[in-house]
């Protein structure tokens, strides 16, 4: 294939006649409106036919504040706000935070809590990951797997809103513990919601749906060749560079970055008493990601198996004053998102409000490297890694 | 009887019974990759519109895209850009001229069948080339583009893949070419054994020009000109209200056309073993009809198991695999031919 060399000009020499063409290079805005940006990503690509010899990403036209808004709200009120910073998880974007103000503040949750934690935080990574899995080949051109996998995420879905009360947003994480009973006031006694009737059984079921949905993927998806061939070598991560631009979570993984935060932090969710495998892979391409969060939604169903079974006694949760104050000092928790790595460094001054909140998200890291990959990739291809990163916007602009 | 018809009266008929044959299998098979995609995702699929299943839903869709505004968009190259839907629809319908759909009934049989046909049928693509460049926009660009390379690359293969039909039946014109498939081949037991050319010699060709006519007609896994994902929708992604509705019919007419091609030129066309020549004359465009959506439930099914291969891809398979393979089938066709 002839390359353009720099000056944009190719030399073709056809039997001692020698032409020039010259080829300029356009430039096609990507988004913010687009099928496959994810909402309001911008790419300014520079396109020569259909290759791209240059990327620039834009963000923030989803930007929303939160760090900002943080700053005049109580603690309670600001698991609201971050949870719907990355809205596919929801929870899990609750948890390091509420660990982080528990920590400052020196409140031990209850034990029941934090099993309740874990579990639907491994839901909300299954839920994740099946949002992945089927909204990935959709950018590939395959429409079928969407439907798939969210009638099986369905489940999982009611099992958060029966116990939470909300499907996206569940705002369920309270200091000390979780969610307790609407109502209250004077008359009525508070009472901390439990799980509900029947929560045993329907996480099973969820997992066995979960599980079905895994492998009718595996037969629709990742045994496709067409899917391989538009995957394979496509996007390719090193290492070397996954730890450079500090990309986490599944996307590190594949790259062979066995960085795990539910192992690396034990003291966040007590990971420690449970069975699972941290799951790398070596190439690093946009199917070795899709193959990670496979193979992750089947080691979350073994945790959330185990855990159901291992679901402590006792209060829900623990004595906390009536008005929250947090000492003044700092502090940095960090936690694994289903996207990778979800840090709150928060800074008080004593009282009420945080004095800064600053968050560090899974997707704005991620995205980060799409500058380098994309160069020299077609087109196609960009959407297929971009897919593989698996971000979403209010993640990445905040 | 039909001598006594004046010529021009014949005529009007003749066009009347091709657009409203095209335009209704075509609404037909709006309703059915509605339906049948439905059921491929365990989804109900249209429902509500005209009272059971939703059997008006193509309809009361064309009726609102009529509704909608005719947007020009002010980079359009303006006399282009409106006349591309009708030069692709243009292209789709005359292709059902030569389509025999009883031993009687053809609106002009042709002599040289196979060869207007494949070049009615690259027609629409021009229509989508203008709507590419005509629209003003890089993505309808970069899809007219595409769709021009997808033309070179596929229609060597398809008319390759004719070629050795056409050396089997040794004759161009497609009432020929039925005819020659029900000619038996050889008897069992005192019966006579007639069999279509997908069954008899011509499996690699059918197989062949399945692939090249998926790649023609645009759809998936070859949809890269409209690539939603990728050039939002491609050259059609100015079009709207009447224009686009078009292009959507064109697309699902296109569909039909090569529907009805494959099923006459490999599955055996109006004919049915075990029925005379004048049960065919009234069962004859049933026969075919049923053999037309046995096509194009192949075409949808692919469409929603399968994703999108790269342009690279595309090409490769064309001129590495398909190519090849249709040469080696014409020579072999000739050769048994000769031989047999």
């Amino acid at each position: 294939m002839t390359q353009l060399d720099s000056r944009g000009i190719v030399e073709v020499s056809d039997g001692g006649v020698s032409v020039e063409l010259k080829g300029e290079a356009m430039t096609l805005n990507i988004g913010p409106q687009h099928p496959s940006t994810h909402g309001v990503l911008r790419l300014v690509a520079e396109v020569d036919g259909e290759r791209i010899s240059k990327l620039d990403p834009a963000i923030g036209y989803m930007h929303r504040g939160k760090e900002k808004l943080s700053e005049v709200r109580t603690y309670p009120q600001i698991t609201a706000l971050i949870n719907r910073i990355d809205w596919v998880s929801g929870f899990a974007n609750e948890v390091a935070f509420i660990r982080a103000v528990e920590k400052l503040t020196g409140i031990e949750p209850t034990e029941r809590a934090q099993m309740i934690r874990l579990i639907l935080t491994e839901l909300t990574r299954i839920s994740n990951h099946l949002v992945f899995a089927s909204s990935y080949p959709l950018e590939l051109g395959a429409a079928t797997p969407l439907m798939w996998a969210f009638r099986e995420r369905e489940h999982i879905m009611d099992v958060i809103e029966s116990v939470t009360g909300g499907r996206f947003h569940p705002n369920f994480n309270r200091v000390g513990g979780v969610k307790p009973a609407a109502g209250g006031g004077k008359t009525q006694k508070k009472v901390s919601l439990d799980l509900p009737s029947g929560f045993y059984a329907s996480v099973e079921n969820a997992m066995d749906k979960a599980e079905l949905a895994c492998d009718e993927l595996d037969e629709l998806v990742t045994g496709n060749e067409m899917i391989q061939i538009r995957t394979k070598d496509v996007g390719i991560i090193s290492y070397e560079d996954a730890v450079a631009y500090g990309i986490s979570g599944p996307n590190a993984r594949a790259s062979g970055v066995p960085t795990d935060l539910r192992k690396l932090e034990p003291d966040v969710l007590p990971y420690a008493g449970l069975d699972f495998d941290v799951i790398t892979r070596e190439n690093g391409d946009s199917f070795d990601r899709y193959l990670v969060r496979i193979a992750e939604i089947r080691e979350s169903i073994k945790i959330v198996r185990q855990a159901v079974n291992s679901v402590p006694a006792g209060p829900l949760q623990a004595k906390v004053p009536r008005v929250l104050k947090v000492p003044a000092g700092s502090i940095y928790v960090r936690a694994e998102n289903p996207k990778g790595e979800m840090g709150y460094y928060i800074v008080s001054q004593g009282g009420r409000v945080p004095y800064r909140v600053k968050i560090r998200s899974a997707s704005f890291s991620n995205i980060s490297i799409m500058s380098k990959v994309a160069v020299g990739q077609l087109i196609p291809d960009l959407v297929a890694t971009m897919g593989s990163l698996d971000f979403v916007l209010g993640d990445v602009d905040r | 009887m039909i001598e006594n018809v004046p010529f021009a009266l014949l005529l009007g008929i003749k066009v009347l019974v091709v657009l409203g044959l095209m335009l209704g299998v075509s609404l037909v098979l709006i309703y059915a990759e509605l339906k049948w995609s439905a059921h491929i995702q365990s989804r109900v699929g249209p429902w509500y519109v005209g009272g059971r299943w939703g059997w008006a839903h193509p309809l009361a869709e064309a009726v609102k895209f009529l509704q909608k505004e005719d947007l020009v968009p002010e980079e359009a190259d303006d006399k282009v850009f409106r006349l591309a839907p009708y030069v692709m629809l243009a292209g789709t319908v005359a292709t059902f001229v030569v389509i025999p759909i009883g031993p009687e009934w053809v609106a002009r049989n042709l002599d040289v069948g196979i060869f207007y046909l494949l070049a009615i049928s690259s027609l629409s693509t021009l229509g989508v080339l203008m709507a590419g460049w005509g629209s003003g926009n890089k993505y309808s660009l970069i899809g007219g583009v595409r769709a021009g390379a997808q033309l070179i690359a596929y229609e060597l293969p398809l008319v390759l893949a004719l070629v050795a039909v056409a050396i089997q039946a040794g004759t161009l014109s497609l009432t020929g070419i039925v005819e020659a498939q029900a000619t038996p081949l050889f008897t069992i037991g005192g019966v006579d054994i007639a069999l279509p050319y997908v069954l008899s010699g011509q499996i690699i060709g059918f197989v062949i020009f399945v692939i090249a006519s998926l790649a023609e007609l645009n759809r998936t896994p070859f949809d890269l000109p409209l690539a939603e994902s990728e050039l939002t929708m491609g050259y059609v992604t100015e079009y709207s209200g009447l224009r686009f509705t078009m292009f959507f019919l064109g697309e699902y007419a296109g569909m039909v056309s090569m529907a009805a091609i494959v099923s006459t030129v490999y599955l055996g066309g109006y004919w049915m073993p075990g029925l005379s020549d004048s049960a065919l004359d009234i069962a004859g465009p049933f026969i075919l009809l049923a053999k037309i959506f046995f096509v194009l439930f192949l075409f949808i099914w692919f469409r929603w198991t399968w994703p999108r291969i790269r342009e690279d891809q595309l090409q490769g398979l064309a001129w590495k695999w398909l190519i090849p393979l249709t040469l080696f089938n014409i020579i072999a066709t000739a050769t048994l031919k000769v031989v047999l």
